[in-house]
């Protein structure tokens, strides 16, 4: 059993004066999620993320399509005890303080008041506010909202999570605390299923990702694969710099600093290059085979079929 | 009441206590206060009349100026700030977000109507220094208010449920107006002829009537409100409300949350 399938899900969106014309928002995903993985959904700005989530949440309703999460219809109410849903730079009710507001989800999740108490208590150090008290949420920063939108949606431990741009508008010390949390629902085996555009959280996290585009899914992959796969282009580096002429034309790019020079060559011409450097009595330093990353997937994902004439 | 429905329903209220909603009691307290030199101006006996009529229709007024303000952000304001969006990915039913509001917003009123009666008596005890045994009479008052709070709650409710805080005050407004003057209407009915005829008593039927929940001038007048009426305006004041908020729930149901 797959913890989320989603199957030929779409939303078009009314538009115009009459609502006659639909925008397509999602166009047709499929897409499968294993249980305990950490799954990244890459895109842009406007690429179709949330609208996946909020589909998803039962928030908006599909056009067409369906989904399950953990073999359950998705529009199921009670598989909602199982999953948690971080909103995108969401706002919570700031008249209340953290032990209420997560008291509050936990009771509308249907955790037991016996153990709501202890659990709400566990879950406050484990996000490190254990010290904040009753002070209220409008006194709080956005990094530390950001922690209690983790804390509510992991306060009833379901077992998939949800998580819509968990990073963005967090500075580098919030992400860090923000990553680390989700590092330890990974270690608890949960699966955990991310949007963000911020592609070095997605590399250091997620187990796979796919990238999406204009609505449309564009690809997915493993990043243990970007990370050992070997792009067809080796970086050298040596000593001597009157060698440089006689390789010129294998070279991309090449930078001289005083006597070193670095610069890219083509896998095919490795050798002829390393012989004649070697010839010239050059010295090499290193020579590094270049490795694919997820930036250079995701590039490779958004721009394919940018360039395809349009369909009127 | 179900664990959720009961959770909606005391947050709402918390929402309204610690937004300083009952603040207002000081001014009704006030206002009560600053007439009092108006009543010593007045004959003995009209000075009574004149509290009961100022105070009664104050603890109306209030409630429905809170009833509307609090009402068209009940759903939109939860929407816009996305505070929706985890609630609803519980196993939250829509119906029970929208019943737990109405039921918040409810409790927040009456709690507020209670302790401006409460604030009411102790006034007339100030100011007219006797409570007689027919004074209880204007505790029906207060009901046939609390009655109309559960009407006005239903209605910003359901415009809440589609529309813009805007739009919703406007039209919650507008129809609270006309459901004051419900009687009227239905006499224009009764005098129109053809098809004006059918028209006015639809609209006569389909709009609130506020007019037969004001028994305020009534019992200032110390004069009896028959139980008859008590019992018609409760299954009226059900029944409306009921139907306006499945309204409001059919509507949300369908909604896509933008």
């Amino acid at each position: 059993m797959h913890a989320i399938e989603i199957r030929a899900l779409s939303k078009d969106y009314p538009v115009g004066f009459w609502k006659r014309t639909l925008r397509p928002a999602l166009k047709s995903l499929d897409l499968t999620i294993e249980a305990g993985e950490t799954f990244g959904f890459l895109g842009p700005n406007g690429a179709g993320k949330t609208t996946t989530l909020k589909l998803l949440m039962g928030i908006i309703f599909p056009s067409s399509g369906s989904a399950t999460i953990l073999g359950k219809d998705f529009l199921d109410p009670e598989i909602k005890r199982k999953i948690g849903f971080l909103p995108e730079q969401p706002y919570f009710y700031d008249y209340l303080s953290a032990p209420e507001l997560l008291d509050y989800y936990a009771q509308l999740s249907g955790v037991p008041a016996g153990v709501r108490k202890q659990r709400i208590g566990e879950l406050l150090s484990r996000v490190g506010l254990s010290d904040v008290g009753n002070k209220q949420l409008r006194k709080f920063s956005k990094g530390m909202l950001q922690r209690v939108g983790i804390a509510q949606a992991i306060v009833h431990n379901p077992d998939v999570i949800f998580l819509d741009e968990p990073m963005s508008g967090l500075d580098p010390v919030g992400r860090h605390e923000v990553r680390e949390l989700i590092q330890s629902l990974k270690d608890d085996g949960k699966t955990i299923f991310f949007s963000t555009h911020i592609l070095s959280d997605a590399e250091a996290l997620c187990d796979r990702v796919a990238v999406i585009h204009k609505g449309e899914l564009r690809g997915v992959g493993v990043v243990n694969d970007f990370r050992s796969s070997v792009a067809d282009k080796t970086e050298v580096i040596w000593l001597g710099a009157g060698a440089l002429r006689a390789v010129e034309e294998s070279v991309v790019e090449p930078h001289i600093t005083g006597d070193t020079v670095r610069g890219t060559v083509q896998s095919a011409d490795l050798d002829r290059v390393l012989d004649i450097l070697r010839q010239r009595h050059a010295r090499l330093i290193s020579v590094t085979p270049i490795h694919r990353t997820l930036e250079e997937y995701f590039l490779s994902k958004t721009r394919e079929r940018e360039k395809e004439p349009v369909q009127l | 009441m179900n664990s959720r429905l009961s959770a909606i329903t005391l947050n709402t209220f918390r929402e309204a206590v610690r937004d300083r909603v009952l603040y207002n009691l000081i001014l009704f307290v006030l206002l009560l206060v600053a007439s009092a030199p108006l009543f010593s101006q007045i004959s003995i006996g009209l000075e009574k009349l004149m509290l009961v009529n100022v105070g009664l229709s104050s603890i109306s007024l209030f409630g429905v100026i809170i009833a509307i303000f609090i009402g068209i952000g009940l759903v939109s304001k939860e929407i816009e700030k996305k505070t929706l969006y985890t609630i609803l990915s519980r196993p939250v039913r829509r119906w029970e977000f929208i019943a737990g509001k109405y039921l918040g917003l409810l409790l927040t009123l009456v709690v507020n109507a209670v302790l401006m009666t409460a604030g009411f008596y102790a006034a007339l005890l100030i100011f007219i220094h006797s409570l007689a045994g027919t004074d209880a009479r204007m505790l029906i008052a207060v009901y046939f208010i609390v009655l109309q709070f559960m009407m006005m709650v239903a209605i910003t409710l359901l415009f809440s449920a589609f529309s813009s805080p805007i739009f919703s005050a406007t039209f919650a407004f507008a129809l609270f107006v006309i459901g004051t003057f419900g009687e009227d209407l239905k006499n224009f009915a009764a005098m129109s002829h053809g098809a004006t005829k059918y028209l006015v008593t639809g609209a006569a039927y389909i709009l609130p009537n506020f007019a037969s929940l004001n028994v305020i001038s009534q019992v200032a007048h110390e004069q009896n409100v028959s139980g008859q009426l008590v019992l018609f305006n409760t299954i009226y004041a059900l029944l409306y409300s009921v139907a306006v908020t499945v309204g409001a729930i059919l509507i949300f149901e369908r909604r896509d949350l933008k």
